[in-house]
């Protein structure tokens, strides 16, 4: 994944800097109350809400278990259409493909469709490496990149930001990549989206070669689907004359048909709307319509590790919507960098993983982020189940070992011993109330522990020696 | 070994030995609304406005008159018109008609007013227009950098309640654009905003035939 994202901390050390920024708590909080809210009100305007939810699962599960053969379909649909795939083990060897594919037009910068699998691989800084000029440009993501930020969320990636934040940020730093901001700019999101206008539509307007993902990609047709609200996304599949959209491998559907269910469900849980403003198809090449040389990179970058694991392969059922992540109590509060991952929030805590092996410090701690509460799966369009995922994970994190492991498993040897030996559990219990003024408030060795809880008082005598004055 | 031969390698191995994948189960609703053409074309113009669409309703000899007065309301003085649109539409603008060609560039677009287009199909419970570049639609950037689009719906021949009744009538071999409001973004504080970078207004003309 990204190298954007090496060496972050464990989820615990990131979460506990993060649930003190005041800031960041309250932005967060009033988003994802806000979209939550909205959202329910959307799925209620549905009375088969419970069919689509459970024809996204079959859909999905079906395209998984078949997997080779409709990529194979993909593939000679696409290229039947005019467009030419290419297939990508690992992020590194897709960034390749994309940066030959570039520099094969002369072009030295390009525009951007927000896109997580792009992201995911760290194309942007690996374009920048081969002298490419990468211009995001969703409002979310141009906030992020002039910030010199990473995104905090799936759907909205400068959630964590505020008006007056972006208002600096663009005053700042608009003028090092183009047109600079107009001059008195308030924090009026009117007057912010007016000012991302102008300094993108020039861009657009110039642009040779445009860079996207894409939500779906029909098997049967070789359609590929973008859905979006600001009309970035149709700009860079309409205006520039090369398209290259880098798309994981699990993101296909079978038949036209199935759209129906996905561009239903999909924006009721993403932006709470019946649907998004723009929806996009194209289907290889057309005549005098749209980029006369389109390019499909294929990703699997982990995705067939994922897949070969029972439990764990329904993450990749995930269209991206981000329901799970504005429900989450654990994600409103630490925030979406705390996950050290493009894929912040519940479906982060299992996707990235899953995606990336769980031997890093931060990848064998996500499991562990979350309280199982299960809100992630009762919102989720494709019934992903979350939180038995989460303890699945936690079970291949356990089995690998590790010094927090031995530790646990010593300390309860000690306890079963002591709790099987009543005169040394009653002379412990005297002896620790008799003692209690000089108890630290966080135990040593457990800080993972007790830096974010309470340790509980001792009473001034043990129970049972009460009990033993006073009833018998 | 290929990439692409490694990765069906991997594929094949992961679902090996997993099980068969059921059939699915289509037991939706093909619709969410009641089959009586006047409450789907209420109802489209509801989600229309809802989304901040400006929403005209007409009939077809009033068709021409009313297109003219959108456009001397927003002060248009160039209006693109698509290939295959019919000529009667703009007959009463003094408007000057700009054609799209595959020569004319994004510049040249951004400087016309206004376009005015048809549609393949509207869809009522979702408030959206399809277009599939077909005659009076034209190219997709067409509707895309002109700053006011006007979209002419022709109903009952061209609206469907559901996005169910949409998928079938369209072709996946054409661009296809599904228009709902316009442009919009809630990326600041989750505000909804009107206006980023598609048309910033979007006129819906429903003509009753």
């Amino acid at each position: 994944m990204s190298g954007t994202y090496l060496g972050m901390p464990s989820f615990p050390k990131a979460a506990r800097e993060a649930v003190h920024n005041e800031t960041l708590r309250g932005n967060l909080r009033h988003a994802t109350h806000t979209i939550r809210d909205k959202r329910a009100k959307a799925v209620a305007e549905l009375a088969d809400w419970a069919q689509l939810r459970e024809a996204g699962k079959q859909i999905k599960d079906r395209t998984l278990r078949h997997l080779d053969e409709y990529l194979v379909q993909l593939e000679e649909s696409v290229t039947a259409a005019g467009g030419t795939v290419h297939w990508a083990a690992d992020g590194d060897e897709a960034n390749r493909i994309v940066a030959g594919l570039v520099k094969a037009t002369g072009e030295r910068e390009v525009v951007k469709v927000k896109s997580m699998a792009t992201q995911e691989i760290g194309l942007n800084e690996a374009l920048e490496a081969e002298g490419i000029a990468a211009y995001e440009t969703d409002l979310a993501e141009l906030i992020v990149q002039l910030g010199e930020d990473r995104p905090s969320h799936i759907l909205v990636p400068a959630i964590h930001r505020n008006r007056g934040e972006i208002r600096e940020i663009f005053a700042r730093t608009m003028s090092e990549w183009g047109r600079p901001a107009p001059e008195g700019l308030t924090d009026s999101p009117a007057e912010l989206a007016e000012a991302a206008r102008l300094h993108l539509r020039e861009k657009f307007l110039r642009a040779k070669v445009g860079i996207s993902g894409a939500n779906f990609m029909v098997a049967e047709t070789g359609t590929l689907v973008v859905v979006e609200s600001e009309g970035n996304g149709r700009m860079c599949l309409t205006l520039p004359e090369t398209l290259i959209s880098v798309v994981g491998i699990e993101k296909i559907v079978p038949t036209w048909q199935d759209l129906e269910v996905f561009l239903q469900t999909l924006p009721r849980s993403s932006t709470a709307e019946r649907m998004n403003p723009y929806t996009s198809t194209w289907t290889g090449t057309t005549d005098a319509d749209g980029p006369q040389d389109f390019h499909l990179v294929l990703l699997d970058n982990g995705r067939t590790a994922t897949l070969a694991d029972e439990v764990g392969r329904q993450a990749l059922r995930c269209i991206r919507c981000s329901a799970c992540l504005n429900v989450c109590p654990v994600y409103e509060r630490a925030g979406g960098h705390a996950y050290g991952s493009v894929y912040p929030g519940p479906i982060g805590a299992i996707l990235s993983p899953q995606l990336r092996g769980t031997e890093s410090e931060i990848d064998a701690s996500l499991p562990y982020a979350s309280s199982l509460c299960g809100a992630c799966y009762d919102v989720c369009p494709v019934a992903i189940d979350i939180p038995e995922v989460l303890v699945h994970l936690r079970e291949r994190v356990a089995g690998q070992g590790g010094r927090g492991h031995r530790l646990e498993k010593a300390a309860m040897k000690a306890a079963g011993w002591v709790l099987n030996h009543p005169a040394a559990l009653a002379a412990g219990e005297r002896a620790a109330s008799r003692t209690r003024g000089l108890h630290p408030k966080r135990l040593p060795g457990a800080a993972a522990w007790t830096d974010s809880r309470d340790l509980p008082e001792l009473p001034p005598e043990p129970f049972r020696d009460w009990w033993k004055k006073n009833r018998t | 070994m290929s990439s692409r031969d490694q990765i069906l390698a991997r594929v094949r191995a992961a679902v090996a030995d997993a099980p068969e994948a059921p059939e699915v189960t289509r037991d939706y609703l093909t619709t969410h609304t009641a089959d009586d053409p006047a409450a789907v074309l209420d109802l489209l113009h509801e989600n229309l406005a809802d989304y901040r669409a400006l929403v005209h309703r007409t009939r077809p000899g009033g068709l021409p008159a009313l297109l003219a007065r959108l456009l001397a309301g927003r002060g248009a003085t160039t209006v693109l018109a698509p290939p295959g649109l019919p000529a009667e539409w703009l007959a009463g603008s003094t408007a000057t008609l700009t054609a799209d060609t595959p020569a004319s560039t994004a510049q040249e677009l951004d400087a016309v007013d206004s376009v005015v287009t048809g549609c393949a199909v509207a869809i009522a419970e979702t408030g959206t227009l399809v277009l599939d570049g077909g005659a009076g639609q034209g190219r997709r950037r067409i509707t895309l950098v002109p700053d006011h689009h006007i979209c002419v719906v022709r109903a009952p021949a061209q609206v469907v309640a559901s996005v169910p009744q949409a998928l079938p009538r369209l072709d996946p071999a054409r661009p296809l654009t599904w228009i709902s409001g316009p442009s919009a973004t809630s990326d600041i504080e989750l505000d909804r905003v009107e206006g980023v970078h598609g048309p910033r207004t979007l006129e819906v003309v429903l003509v009753e035939e």
